[in-house]
């Protein structure tokens, strides 16, 4: 009897999916909400390769943020394949020519590079396409439509799928959903307190309860935190703030230029108007906020510090982790629209309302075209991303991984293993649907010499929010070097590339 | 006598000046006249191009050089005074004298960046300390987001950060200098003051030039502390050279053009640097 109980429980353990699990989570405790995932980069899969003698050299990001699941998962792979994994961490800011300085000059000691998605054009002569065995892999074949085209150029993909980036709102659930606040604002104000609908009405509530102590947690908490700080991604924050006024549907043909003429967009009356409002939230920040980079934003409201904040997942997440004061107190919404648009075609305002969804930039990774072990390159990148891996981490606000697979927006991932209040879930996953859904986005620029763009609209932009000119002055003397940038790259290079942006934009990829 | 065999006893130290002095700079001479950068790598020559574009198109180059004169000079003004007041206090014989030698010469041997990441916590405006102190007082300076303020704070830290260094030469300088002046001055009864004017510091002219000018050559590369304290924020209110180089060629990859603007840089650096010495020469070697 004892001998029959024996292998009836063995046999459960060897074909139930869920004894199949344990078998790796027992060893690697990072997946213990779901254990091993069957495809083609999995625990059990991985397991099979041997790298022993081999190693890999990648550059990543500083710990945590994309550093600390780079060095896990190193880890990892390591113990799965015998192959010696060396991480080097790099700070934000020099990954880009940390990579490019040996690039340019013919060398490869790194065999995987992270990065940016906006890098692509400037990398992807240095990168190798994702071959056709990692395309075709269950896992790759979950990634959604929108994050296969930010990780490809004209259809060839050069950057591994390992994150998913989009810019949304988020707000404090208990304050605007509140009957007595709501009760309290319309007699001061006349009007609804709701989820912003427009920028305008994000900017009059910030204001309402911006300096005094509204959770009752004895400290003061403030309207908004935003990305403000110079030359710390603040550029995606204005960007962010602009489409609202300057994405109109009824004119195809570039956000950022006109494809046409590749003239500059970016001191039209629509970003003219947005970057007006952002000068205005200056007034309902935290003491300080205008020197917020993205880990000071992550803090402020993933702290509770604040009503509202737009930018990346991680504020969100980091405020609905287990350990978060607000944890289920906060709620994900489309970034506010605008009632009205700019037309640059009639050149005239469009009073009618307008939202549109920014699929900024994210994390990206590629492997060398020099690299000598591109086969186990590619394998570490697919195990980085498989479905065990990638749903642990998306529990992991710090980590910086965010849903990029049609799999992530299935809300019960979030209530089930992470705790997560039914609505909060529910209106989480329905934003990033329907981000992925529009037909009215925004994506991020990705021409040669991105760089140089971004930097000009992070200066300006700051100019302005620091006083020194007014937003029309400031945005007219971005739009000056832009034009100076387009001239000294060459107006063809910087068209053709802008030209596949716009395809996607426009709906025609 | 044929004396050629001493080319021979020469090359070596030629080999390694050359290797390690003169060829990064003909290497950045030649960077400058070329379009390098993320679009077109390369030492392609476009000749005077990024010099004149330099010259005649970037306000912000010349704002940052302004705005890094201020800083460097009032840095070091404030560390020199500082610095002197404290190498003064711990070259005569009071208590702990070497307790405080080594007390202050601690910044000085902390990592920068990690000192000023604790600088910028403890500015920050709304969860440092130094804001929640003066709360209670009624105060709370915009330190790191307004323009002068801003500037205010990078001073702090860097006067924090080197005045050891001024200290540590001062010292030395204190510690060198001969006692028969200083017998003289007490058998005539000068008073403190007056031995300190007319005998400490004369005789400390030489040392202070020459501590002032290596502070002024470390001061005018300052960017660790822009970096992480503001980078160069509020707008460009704290943007100095170096920072503003840094961005254009590490940030934009504009190699050649951040490279005539080093060229540029360490030119005017080397003028003016000698007009400096020639002036403090002149001053406080008068005598």
């Amino acid at each position: 009897m004892k001998n029959c109980l024996t292998a009836i429980i063995s046999s459960l353990m060897i074909f139930s999916p869920m004894a199949y699990a344990d078998k790796w989570s027992d060893q690697f405790p990072h997946i213990k909400a779901t254990g091993d995932i069957p495809g083609d980069c999995s625990y059990e899969k991985m397991s099979k390769k041997n790298y022993k003698g081999k190693t890999l050299k990648i550059n990543t990001h500083a710990v945590p943020v994309m550093g600390e699941p780079t060095a896990l998962h190193a880890e990892q792979f390591e113990k799965l394949t015998g192959a010696t994994v060396e991480v080097t961490h790099t700070p934000a800011g020099d990954l880009y020519s940390k990579a490019m300085v040996p690039f340019q000059a013919g060398q490869a000691p790194y065999d995987v590079v992270f990065g940016f998605s906006n890098f692509i054009n400037d990398w992807k002569r240095y990168l190798a396409p994702v071959p056709k065995k990692y395309m075709k892999s269950k896992e790759m074949k979950d990634v959604t439509k929108s994050h296969v085209g930010v990780s490809s150029w004209d259809g060839t993909m050069y950057q591994y799928p390992v994150d998913g980036d989009r810019h949304y709102l988020k707000y404090r659930k208990d304050v605007i959903d509140n009957p007595e606040y709501q009760k309290q604002y319309k007699e001061a104000t006349g009007k609804e307190l709701r989820v912003p609908q427009t920028w305008k009405e994000y900017a009059e509530m910030a204001k309402y309860f911006n300096g005094w102590d509204w959770d009752g947690d004895g400290e003061l908490e403030y309207g908004s935190a935003e990305v403000m700080k110079k030359d710390d991604l603040m550029f995606a924050a204005f960007f962010s703030r602009s489409v609202a006024y300057a994405k109109n549907p009824r004119t195809p043909g570039g956000f950022f230029f006109d494809l046409e003429t590749m003239k500059p967009n970016i001191n039209n009356p629509g970003f003219v108007e947005a970057l007006t409002d952002w000068v205005e939230a200056t007034k309902y920040v935290p003491p300080g906020g205008t020197n917020f980079g993205l880990g000071d934003e992550i803090g402020s409201f993933g702290g509770g510090q604040t009503l509202f904040s737009f930018s990346w997942d991680d504020a969100f997440i980091a405020a609905m982790q287990d350990d978060s004061p607000i944890k289920n107190k906060v709620g994900a919404a489309p970034l506010p629209g605008a009632d009205k648009v700019w037309n640059r075609n009639t050149n005239s305002w469009e009073n009618q309302y307008n939202q549109a969804p920014y699929i900024v930039w994210g994390w990206a990774v590629g492997v060398a075209k020099k690299s000598k072990v591109q086969e186990m390159a590619f394998d570490y990148l697919c195990f980085f991303s498989n479905g065990a891996n990638h749903q642990a981490d998306l529990a992991i606000g710090r980590f910086g991984v965010n849903p990029f697979k049609n799999s992530d927006f299935d809300p019960n991932i979030y209530i089930n293993s992470m705790g997560w209040d039914p609505e909060i879930a529910n209106s989480y996953t329905k934003t990033l649907l329907d981000m992925e859904k529009s037909k009215n986005r925004v994506f991020p620029l990705r021409v040669p010499g991105v760089f140089e763009f971004t930097s000009a609209v992070a200066t300006g932009t700051s100019k302005a929010l620091a006083g020194q000119l007014s937003p029309q002055e400031a945005l007219d003397e971005v739009a000056k070097e832009w034009e100076a940038i387009v001239s000294r790259v060459g107006k063809k290079a910087v068209q053709s590339a802008y030209a596949v942006g716009v395809k996607m934009e426009d709906n025609k990829l | 006598m044929n004396f050629k065999h001493k080319y021979f006893f020469l090359f070596p130290g030629l080999f390694v000046l050359i290797g390690i002095l003169i060829f990064p700079i003909i290497f950045v001479v030649r960077l400058s006249l070329s379009g390098w950068n993320s679009y077109n790598p390369g030492l392609d020559f476009i000749g005077l191009d990024n010099y004149i574009r330099l010259f005649t198109d970037d306000p912000r180059f010349w704002e940052s050089f302004f705005r890094l004169s201020f800083l460097s000079v009032t840095t070091v003004v404030l560390q020199y005074v500082i610095g002197f007041a404290l190498a003064h206090m711990v070259w005569k014989d009071i208590k702990f004298k070497r307790f405080f030698r080594v007390l202050f010469l601690v910044p000085m041997m902390t990592t920068p960046v990690i000192m000023t990441v604790i600088w910028r916590t403890f500015f920050h405006e709304s969860l440092g300390p130094v804001n929640d102190i003066l709360s209670n007082f009624g105060f709370s300076p915009k330190w790191l987001t307004d323009p002068a303020l801003a500037k205010l704070t990078v001073i702090i830290v860097e006067v924090w950060q080197w005045t050891p260094f001024m200290f540590l030469l001062l010292l030395a300088g204190l510690l060198s200098l001969p006692k028969e002046p200083f017998l003289a001055a007490a058998i005539d009864g000068a008073s403190p003051v007056r031995k300190f004017i007319y005998v400490t510091f004369p005789l400390m002219a030489p040392i202070s030039i020459g501590a002032i000018i290596i502070r002024l050559i470390e001061a005018s590369k300052i960017m660790d502390t822009v970096y992480v304290l503001t980078s160069g924020g509020p707008g460009t209110s704290t943007e100095t050279s170096s920072f503003y180089i840094f961005i254009k060629g590490l940030r934009e990859f504009q190699m050649g053009y951040a490279a005539s603007m080093s060229f540029t840089y360490l030119i005017i650096m080397i003028i003016s640097l000698t007009i400096i010495a020639k002036v403090l020469t002149k001053l406080l070697l008068k005598e």
